[in-house]
């Protein structure tokens, strides 16, 4: 069983809080001493997306026709609405369904 | 990029007014960070979190994105392998903030390091989007980064702790898509990053190599290697 709670989740909270905050300081420290190349900057720019769909096709896979009708409704709301609320709101709701009438 | 010396720029402003003028601009953004931490908070119940471990992470990492990820491969029992694999995950998906940090330099290099330091431990997407828009109008008040970022932080802590509250009342989270929510976040924050080409390729790449390495390694380090040669391809992709 899972022993979250003890001093190991708490060691990981700040093994993630240690990394985390010299990526937010780093890039500001960086720049005073080396330029940012052309061609890092757009690598960084590109890590969201990369990150987004690295994480999310696995999921689908693995999860199977709710997820996708989940997650085209949440990109269809999203792009007519551009509100994220909204589109979580949309997708959970596709998925309870899909769920419910799929099983 | 210049090849000046960015601190030789004039020191910023530093005012009261700057800081609640930042918390102003920030009012916009509050509606997507509040349905965002829900979702995290929701996610940190139904895991198994303790309230006060959701609260410290939600505190000290302060990047909702690396903890959903990371909260979705938490490990049963914390050892030294898994602590450093969940470290490399939440650097790789936090990485972009390199990019908002060497952005800030020009405008907060002047500032005492005691002050921008700390500061920029509230960085954020949204709160940087916002301070930047502010200062390609001519601003100059480095409190008014301050101002939108402690908004979007106090926020964030309410949603995420109303988020746990929440997401502990349900019982049978499968059943209303609450495991889902992650991925839904995510697949609705691809619509506005969406360029086409170049772009199209990176995530391809990055969603073929996250598959393969599903298929062969157990555990989720195919978020760490697709987003890498997702990235990697875009910016080596020359058109």
């Amino acid at each position: 069983m899972s022993e979250l709670g003890g001093p190991g989740t708490l060691a990981a909270i700040l093994a993630m809080a240690a990394v985390t905050y010299p990526m937010r300081a780093g890039g500001f420290w960086l720049m005073a001493h080396v330029p940012l190349t052309l061609r890092l900057r757009r690598i960084l720019e590109a890590l969201p997306g990369a990150v987004v769909v690295a994480t999310v096709l696995p999921i689908l896979v693995r999860e199977g026709l709710p997820a996708v009708l989940a997650i085209a409704a949440a990109g269809a709301a999203m792009m007519i609405r551009r509100n994220d609320f909204l589109a979580v709101i949309a997708g959970m709701t596709v998925a309870a369904l899909a769920r419910a009438w799929l099983s | 990029m210049t090849a000046s010396n960015p601190d030789a720029a004039a020191k910023p402003d530093w005012s009261l007014a700057g800081l609640r003028f930042g918390a102003v601009l920030a009012l916009p953004v509050l509606p997507g960070m509040i349905a965002f931490g829900i979702a995290v908070g929701a996610t940190a119940a139904r895991k198994g979190f303790s309230l006060v471990d959701s609260v410290l992470m939600n505190a000290l990492v302060y990047g909702g994105a690396s903890q959903m990820v990371a909260m979705e491969v938490w490990p049963d029992r914390i050892t030294l392998a898994s602590l450093a694999a969940l470290a490399l995950l939440t650097a790789t998906v936090n990485a972009r903030m390199l990019l908002i940090g060497a952005s800030l330099r020009p405008w907060l290099g002047p500032l005492p390091s005691w002050q921008a330091y700390p500061m920029l431990h509230l960085s954020t997407d949204p709160g940087w989007l916002i301070a930047m828009r502010y200062r390609a109008e001519g601003g100059n008040d480095a409190a008014v980064f301050l101002g939108a970022s402690l908004l979007v932080w106090a926020a964030w802590m309410a949603a995420t702790t109303a988020g746990y509250l929440m997401g502990a009342l349900v019982s049978d989270p499968r059943r209303i898509g609450l495991d889902l929510v992650m991925p839904i976040f995510f697949a609705a924050m691809l619509v506005p990053l969406w360029r086409g080409g170049r772009r199209a390729f990176a995530w391809g790449v990055a969603g073929a190599v996250a598959l393969a390495t599903e298929h062969l390694v157990s555990g989720w380090w195919f978020v760490v290697t697709g987003a890498i040669a997702g990235s990697l391809a875009e910016g080596f992709a020359d058109e």
